[in-house]
């Protein structure tokens, strides 16, 4: 069996020509499967609210939270799927779930005042 | 090699300990409860060094094996009709999973009316769960076949789980003749284990179970899946041929009786085998031209075979001992018949349906059978096609 597996080969599978039992010979590819687009709602954090106190980190069911240095740097839209719990479990209110297409617009409103 | 007198059940657990899997996870249920409980007491008393998992239902049976099995571990469990049944979405990700689970399963009717004796309704309703299928007929079989399955799942072209099947009580805790392999024999047979991508290998860390949906490849998979079921044709031969130059005892996917210038031909699969045997030799005598065939192997079911072994009967005979609701005959009924379909000379077929929950079969109930086949054979033209033996108020005439 072959130890190592590229991403790129599955273009080359077929019956009998894969892994058994579909087993994926590598780790953590769920990274490569980028969530956030199933978001309907999304996660914004007060930075001035925030106290790092890791909560979210802890509960986020997508590891979303990044964190740095024991700092909550920022969440990983790739992939927060929006469910919310970090919103909930905050002690400090901190998070606030907004809805996504509005949070696109003023995202593009940003851009736009950028320009 | 020594000879015992044992329960099927007390013969598997036997074999169990012999082979000495890594791990064992079950849970308890009639009448595969003297399995787990013989196996718990094995570990217990440290005459194995097997990891006894005990789970709180036969769901979690299964997942335990699977997490075992996936981890690398040779992993055995045992079950019954409703934890059987109860076990039913584990079974299809076992067999989706490619993992060399065995499973001795005590056959026993599913609930309702609530019956705890014996019928295949619960092993037949998981034909297609993936899962290698073979049927044994007394306690030694159960103890050949619980020892084959090791290496028939863990053959490197086949890696499927194998279920292997005895009749509850009739067979589980009726006491017979039992020929043992010594420890080293059972060992050497089954051979050390080799665990492909084991999520232990921390070097090479591997995904198990991952998300295959639409625009992924879970058809493809599928189809691999049932190479594999293909493969195990072959393997269940030689395994058993080997098997044979251990014993004595050679195993294939069937066995046939006097079947050679039969014009009528009974094929069973289970413990009715016997009563099948005395009855075919008892109607001989009196001049009927009648064989049998006993199926072992259900999945895959070695149509190719059973169609060439059975290319001389006119009239053919098929007993279940389950019933499959609104189909045409029971499940080893539309099998035999499939089968048959490609025949040269296309035979007549007629399903007996027999001990549901645990009904006896009689000697009469056989002969009653071969007498509507030999009118068949006869030129009789009879359009019905499947009959009850032995249900009451209902004669085997009235239902025809």
């Amino acid at each position: 069996m072959s130890k190592k597996w590229k991403f790129s080969d599955i273009v080359k599978w077929g019956p009998g020509r894969h892994e058994p039992g579909a087993t994926i010979p590598e780790s953590g590819t769920a990274e490569q499967y980028e969530t956030g687009g199933w978001r309907t709602e999304r996660p914004i954090r007060d930075r001035e609210k925030c106290n790092d106190c890791m909560i979210c980190f802890f509960a986020c069911p997508d590891s979303s939270i990044r964190v740095e240095n024991g700092r909550l740097v920022d969440i990983d839209l790739k992939h927060c799927k929006g469910c919310g719990i970090c919103a909930q479990v905050c002690p400090r209110d901190a998070i606030e779930m907004k809805n996504e297409i509005e949070a696109r617009m003023e995202e593009g409103k940003k851009e736009e005042e950028k320009v | 090699m020594s000879r015992k007198a044992m329960t099927g059940n007390g013969a598997i657990a036997l074999a169990l300990k012999q082979a000495e899997p890594d791990v064992m996870s079950a849970y308890p249920i009639t009448p595969q409860t003297e399995i787990a409980q013989n196996y718990a007491q094995f570990v217990a008393d440290g005459a194995v060094k097997t990891e006894y998992i005990a789970v709180e239902s036969e769901h979690s049976a299964m997942s335990a094996a699977i997490g075992s099995a996936a981890a690398g571990a040779r992993t055995i469990t045992a079950t019954s009709s409703q934890g059987f049944a109860l076990m039913w979405e584990m079974l299809f990700i076992a067999a989706s999973l490619r993992l060399p689970i065995t499973m001795p399963v005590i056959t026993r009717a599913l609930s309702g009316p609530i019956n705890i004796h014996c019928d295949h309704s619960d092993s037949m309703g998981g034909r297609d769960c993936g899962w290698v299928q073979l049927y044994g007929e007394d306690a030694q079989e159960g103890y050949d076949n619980a020892i084959q399955a090791f290496r028939i799942a863990e053959h490197m072209d086949v890696r499927l789980p194998v279920m292997t099947m005895i009749d509850g009580f009739i067979i589980s805790g009726a006491i017979g003749p039992l020929e043992v392999l010594q420890d080293d024999q059972v060992k050497q047979f089954v051979g050390p284990y080799e665990p492909i991508h084991p999520l232990l290998d921390i070097d090479n860390p591997v995904t198990v179970g991952a998300f295959d949906s639409l625009g992924g490849w879970y058809f493809e998979h599928k189809v691999t899946q049932n190479m594999a079921m293909d493969k195990a044709m072959s393997v269940i031969e030689s395994v058993g041929r080997e098997y044979g130059q251990l014993t004595g005892r050679e195993y294939s996917h069937f066995k046939t009786h006097m079947i050679e210038d039969a014009d009528i031909v009974l094929v069973a699969i289970g413990s009715a085998a016997g009563n099948v045997k005395t009855m075919v030799d008892r109607l001989r005598a009196g001049g009927v031209k009648v064989g049998m065939m006993k199926v072992r192997t259900f999945r895959p079911f070695p149509h190719l075979q059973v169609a060439g072994a059975l290319a001389g009967a006119r009239v053919i005979g098929v007993m279940d001992r389950s019933d499959s609701f609104g189909a045409q005959g029971g499940p080893l009924f539309t099998e035999i018949r499939s089968a048959m379909f490609e025949a040269p000379r296309r035979p007549q077929t007629f399903n007996f349906i027999y001990g549901l929950g645990g009904r006896d079969i009689f000697p009469d109930d056989i002969e009653g059978a071969v007498r509507l086949l030999e009118k068949a054979a006869a030129g009789e033209e009879i359009s019905q096609k499947r009959y009850y033996l032995n249900v009451r108020e209902v004669s085997l005439d009235g239902q025809a």
